[in-house]
């Protein structure tokens, strides 16, 4: 028997804050057919949020001309979803947010987004364009078969 | 795009004699919250509302530029003496809120019933 072929879908997006929102809603329903538990999902849902906003925000800088890609690829047991803008690509790797530091003012309040996808699926990995363009995020979450 | 965020402020009295307030939000919370959730809370007098319990109920979608705004509230509380505790977050929002370290600074409850009880 052939192995079962992955599924693909494809959405693109606005640089508008806010249409995060269509591509959450597409992973999730995505994310529900392949049966991941409802947890799962909601895991999924803020990851590639946070993926598209940083897309929007600083990917693309806000530039309406340009959208975002978001390719969503469902294996048999795991979603690979990639969010692809007109950056540069992210120079910084996620740190784990300090609380004390932050209500001290020795930290900005801001800049969570990388820390929750990568704490919330279950591989997250940022490549930069080859020539200054088109850098994504990718990202997995897996079925677990025992579980879901 | 994103749902407008709105707010309200409620007064209560705990079981326990303590004045609360209850700040209620409806909606998104995301970077066009500010209004709505910092300027709501900067609105209430801090010599007279010492314990702040916000209301996520009717909050569908956090994203971390509305996570950041609740931590802006944290320090500005911290900083004049008032203590902050949150209820009706869903159960992912608890996991996201203990991820980033905000239950250090703000106690959750399950219910505005079991918040009132506490407090």
């Amino acid at each position: 028997m052939n192995p079962p072929k992955a599924i693909s879908v494809e959405v693109r997006l606005p640089s508008r804050l806010g249409f995060e929102k269509v591509a959450m809603s597409t992973a999730s329903a995505v994310a529900k057919l392949m049966g991941f538990r409802e947890d799962r999902v909601e895991d999924l849902k803020t990851a590639v949020a946070e993926a598209c906003i940083n897309a929007i925000e600083h990917g693309n800088r806000l530039n309406e001309k340009l959208s975002v890609g978001v390719v969503l690829s469902a294996g048999e047991d795991e979603l690979e979803v990639k969010v692809i803008d007109d950056g540069k690509g992210m120079k910084s790797q996620p740190t784990k947010p300090d609380i004390d530091r932050k209500m001290h003012g020795e930290e900005d309040p801001r800049g969570m987004g990388m820390f929750l996808i990568q704490a919330l699926v279950d591989e997250a990995e940022w490549v930069a364009g080859t020539n200054g363009k088109s850098s994504y995020v990718r990202l997995v979450i897996r079925l677990d078969k025992e579980a879901e | 795009m994103q749902s407008e965020t709105k707010s309200r402020v409620d007064q209560h009295t705990s079981p326990a004699g303590h004045n609360v307030t209850v700040l209620r939000f409806e909606g998104d919370i995301a970077s066009t919250s500010k209004d709505a959730v910092l300027g709501a809370y900067q609105a209430l007098p801090k010599a007279t509302n010492k314990l702040v319990l916000l209301d996520f109920t009717k909050v569908d979608y956090i994203n971390s530029s509305g996570i950041a705004l609740v931590i802006q509230m944290l320090i500005e509380a911290s900083n004049s003496g008032q203590k902050v505790y949150a209820f009706g977050l869903s159960p992912h929002f608890v996991k996201v809120f203990t991820m980033v370290g905000i239950t250090k600074y703000a106690q959750l409850f399950p219910s505005e019933a079991d918040a009132m009880a506490a407090l």
